[in-house]
C-alpha cells in the first residue's frame, strides 16, 4: 500500500484547516442542543450515547411523557406468565444522571422554521439537531368497527403497559372453552414476529389454564415471520387449538363489533371471549407534524438516520421509512448509535465511522422453546439493505432451543442496560 | 489508552466521502427493460402466473423447482433436492449461464454474459420478492462492503476509539459492566484471545449464528480496535 497513515494526514491538514468549525453551529448559545423527542429504544439511546460520548459538549434533552416505560419487546412473555410487568418496567434515572435533561411531558408541535420544538406544558425548546422517536400510531379506521374508544373491549396490546395487562386479565377470565380472536396487522409494522409470538404464549397460557379454548387468527398477510417455526411449534405444543385464517380464506376481510363481542370473517360472524385487535399502523403523529412524513413513515437517509425532508432532523426506529430493517427495538437501538455518532460529529466535529446497522428477534414459543432471526444491513444510495442474516431452523434439537431462550434473556438485560443507562 | 490520534475533520470528511456505499443489487429499472427478454415465458408482479416457465413472484428465498403447480424439468427438481436455493448468488448463475448450474434445464436461454446487466435484472426480480422489513428472513438486497479495502479504515490499526464506536453494536447484547447472563462476557480478555476467537466466528469456523454473522463483516483492523477497545474498557 503506497497510501500509508503519514502522507494521508500530512497531505490533508491544509484541508482540515480550511473547513468550517462546527462550532459555529452553537452560535449565539453556549452549547449546541440536541432535543430528542421518545424515550423508548431509539430516542433514550441516542440521548444517552450523545451526552455520554461528548462529554457534556452537548445539551442533550429528552422529551418522554411516561416516567415509567414498559418494553414492548418481552411483553409477550407477560402473556406467557414468563415475566412480571415489573421486570419490563425501566425508569429515566439512570439517563438523568448520566447528563440528559429528562423532561416527562408531550412534545406537541415542531417548528422547523424556527428550530423548536413546544411541549403541552408549553414551555419551548430550541434545538440545533433533533431526533424524533416516537414509535407508532394507528391508521383510523383500519379494522372497521374498531376505534381507540373501544381499545378497553377490545385491546391493541401493542404498545406496551395497561393494555398488556388489560390483555391479561381477559385471557385469565375468559369462559371455559373460550375463543380468543387475534386481528393480525397489515405490512408494514412494529415487530414482525410480535403476534405470532403472542398467540404462542397466550396458548401456553391458556393450555395451563383453560385447555378447551380455541384461538383464531385473522390474517391479511399471505406469509409472515418466522412461519414455518411458528406453525411447527403450533403443531408440537398446542395441537389442534390455534386456527390462522390467511387471505386466501378471508382473513384480510375483516371487521368487528366491540358491543356485541363478534367477529366477522369474510362475511362469517364469530362470536368470541377475547379480541385483540392489532391495527394498521403508522408513524407516531410528531413525525407528520414536524413535517418529515411521506405518506404513513419518514423517510431518512441511510447513512445517518437524517430525514430526507429536513436534515436538522433525524427519526429512529418504526417511524422511519429506511428500507429492509425491520421495526423493532433492536433496529431502533442499532440507529440510534449511528445516528448518535452523526449528530455529534455534526455538531462537535468528533470523528464520524460508516454506518453499520444490526437487529435480531427472538421468539419464545414455549417453555425453553426459543428461536431467533438476524441480520446485518448496510447503507446503500437507495435504502439500508440487508447483506446477511441467519434463522433459526424447524427441527432444532431441544438444548439448541433452550440456549436461543436463555440468550433472549441476556440480550433482554444487555439492551435494556444499553437503552436506559 | 488511546496509542494514536487522528486529525479528526480530516479523518471523518474522508469516511463521509467513502462511507455509504454497500453494493445494491443493481437498477431495478433498467432491469424492468431487460426483463423483456424474459418475457415470452415468464411473468412477475401483480397478477403473475405460470407460463412457459414458472411466474417469478417471490423467487428470491425460494427452494429451485418448488413452485406448487408448475411441471419442472426432472433435473431442476433434482437441483431442488439437492438444495439449491434462489439467492442473488445462485441467480446471478443461473442467468449468466442456465446450464453451469441445472444442467438440463428446460429454460433455452443463452445467458446473460453482462454483469451489470444481471445485477440490474436481479434488482427488479426483487421487487417482487419478499422485504427484509416485513419477512427479517428475507434474502439480502445488497453485498455487503469489504472495509478491509478502506484506506481510511487501514489507518485505524488497533484504534480503540474507533473500537469504542464498533463495541455500540456488542452491547446491545453483551454488558460492559462484563456480567454475564445468556450471553458471555466480552470485557478485559487478552487482544490475543479476543482477535484469535472472532477471526473463528467471522470464518465460520466457530458455530454461533449471530457471532457469525457480526463477526463475518468486520475487517482485521475493526477486530483488533474492538480488541483494544474491550481490553481496556473501565
Amino acid at each position: 500500500m503506497t497510501f500509508n497513515r503519514r502522507t494521508f494526514l500530512g497531505g490533508s491538514v491544509a484541508a482540515a484547516a480550511a473547513l468550517k468549525s462546527p462550532s459555529l453551529l452553537a452560535a449565539g448559545h453556549e452549547k449546541p442542543r440536541v432535543v430528542v423527542i421518545g424515550g423508548g429504544p431509539g430516542g433514550a439511546t441516542a440521548a444517552r450515547y450523545i451526552a455520554k460520548d461528548s462529554e457534556g459538549k452537548i445539551d442533550v434533552t429528552l422529551v418522554e411523557p411516561s416516567r415509567t416505560y414498559f418494553t414492548c419487546f418481552f411483553s409477550n412473555l407477560y402473556l406467557g406468565g414468563f415475566k412480571e410487568m415489573d421486570e419490563l418496567a425501566h425508569t429515566y434515572g439512570a439517563l438523568a444522571m448520566g447528563g440528559v435533561n429528562v423532561v416527562h411531558d408531550w412534545a406537541i408541535d415542531v417548528n422547523a422554521e424556527a428550530s423548536n420544538v413546544t411541549l403541552a406544558g408549553g414551555d419551548v425548546l430550541p434545538y440545533d439537531k433533533l431526533i424524533i422517536s416516537p414509535g407508532i400510531d394507528f391508521i383510523d379506521d383500519s379494522v372497521p368497527g374498531w376505534s381507540i374508544a373501544a381499545q378497553n373491549a377490545m385491546p391493541h396490546a401493542y404498545k406496551a403497559g395497561s393494555q398488556t395487562e388489560l390483555l391479561k386479565a381477559q385471557i385469565m377470565a375468559m369462559r371455559e372453552g373460550g375463543t380468543f380472536a387475534m386481528v393480525a396487522p397489515p405490512n408494514p409494522f412494529r415487530c414482525p414476529p410480535g403476534p405470532y409470538e403472542r398467540v404462542s404464549m397466550v396458548a401456553h397460557t391458556l393450555k395451563k389454564t383453560n385447555p378447551t379454548a380455541k384461538i383464531i387468527i385473522a390474517d391479511p398477510k399471505e406469509k409472515f415471520s418466522k412461519m414455518a417455526l411458528f406453525q411447527e411449534g403450533w403443531a408440537d405444543h398446542y395441537a389442534g387449538m390455534i386456527d390462522w385464517i390467511g387471505p386466501e380464506f378471508g382473513g384480510g376481510n375483516v371487521s368487528v363489533d366491540p358491543r356485541a363481542m363478534t367477529v366477522t370473517i369474510d362475511g362469517e360472524i364469530t362470536q368470541v371471549d377475547v379480541c385483540n385487535v392489532i391495527p394498521a399502523q403508522k408513524a407516531g403523529r410528531i413525525a407528520e407534524i414536524a413535517g418529515v412524513t411521506d405518506g404513513n413513515w419518514a423517510p431518512v437517509n441511510p447513512t445517518d438516520m437524517s430525514s430526507r425532508a429536513n436534515p436538522d432532523i433525524y427519526v429512529l426506529g418504526d417511524s422511519a421509512q429506511q428500507g429492509d430493517m425491520p421495526k423493532s427495538g433492536f433496529s431502533a437501538n442499532s440507529q440510534a448509535k449511528v445516528c448518535a455518532n452523526a449528530v455529534r460529529g455534526a455538531l462537535t466535529g468528533s470523528r464520524v465511522f460508516p454506518a453499520k446497522y444490526s437487529n435480531t428477534c427472538w421468539s419464545l414459543i414455549d417453555t425453553n422453546d426459543g428461536v431467533k432471526v438476524g441480520a446485518t444491513y448496510e447503507p446503500t444510495e437507495e435504502k439500508i439493505a440487508k447483506v446477511d442474516g441467519f434463522i433459526s431452523q424447524t427441527g432444532e434439537d431441544d438444548a439448541t432451543r433452550r440456549a436461543t431462550y436463555e440468550e433472549s434473556v441476556g440480550w433482554y438485560s444487555g439492551i435494556t442496560a444499553d437503552i436506559f443507562g | 489508552m488511546r496509542p494514536f490520534r487522528p486529525y479528526p475533520l480530516v479523518l471523518a470528511a474522508i469516511l463521509a466521502a467513502s462511507s455509504g456505499a454497500a453494493e445494491g443489487l443493481g437498477d431495478a429499472e433498467k432491469g424492468a427493460a431487460l426483463f423483456e427478454q424474459c418475457k415470452g415465458c415468464h411473468m412477475v408482479g401483480d397478477g403473475a402466473r405460470d407460463r412457459i416457465g414458472p411466474h417469478l413472484n417471490g423467487i428470491f428465498g425460494r427452494r429451485a423447482g418448488t413452485q406448487d403447480g408448475f411441471a419442472y424439468s426432472a433435473s431442476m427438481t433434482r437441483a431442488g433436492m439437492d438444495g439449491l436455493v434462489w439467492t442473488a448468488e445462485t441467480l446471478d448463475a443461473y442467468i449468466e449461464n442456465p446450464r453451469a448450474l441445472v444442467s438440463k434445464t428446460r429454460m433455452s436461454y443463452r445467458g446473460m454474459k453482462d454483469a451489470q446487466d444481471r445485477a440490474d435484472l436481479l434488482a427488479y426480480l426483487r421487487r417482487h420478492s419478499d422485504s427484509p422489513a416485513d419477512i427479517p428472513e428475507a434474502e439480502p438486497t445488497a453485498r455487503p462492503t469489504d472495509h478491509d479495502l478502506d484506506p481510511a479504515i487501514l489507518a485505524l490499526e488497533g484504534d480503540a476509539e474507533y473500537g469504542e464506536y464498533l463495541a455500540t453494536e456488542c452491547l446491545t447484547c453483551h454488558r460492559a459492566d462484563g456480567s454475564a447472563m445468556g450471553i458471555p462476557s466480552i470485557t478485559h480478555w487478552p487482544a490475543e484471545d479476543f482477535v484469535v476467537a472472532m477471526h473463528a466466528y467471522k470464518s465460520k469456523l466457530r458455530p454461533h449464528p449471530v457471532m457469525q454473522m457480526m463477526a463475518g463483516r468486520l475487517s482485521a483492523e475493526e477486530i483488533a480496535a474492538l480488541a483494544a477497545y474491550f481490553g481496556n474498557i473501565d
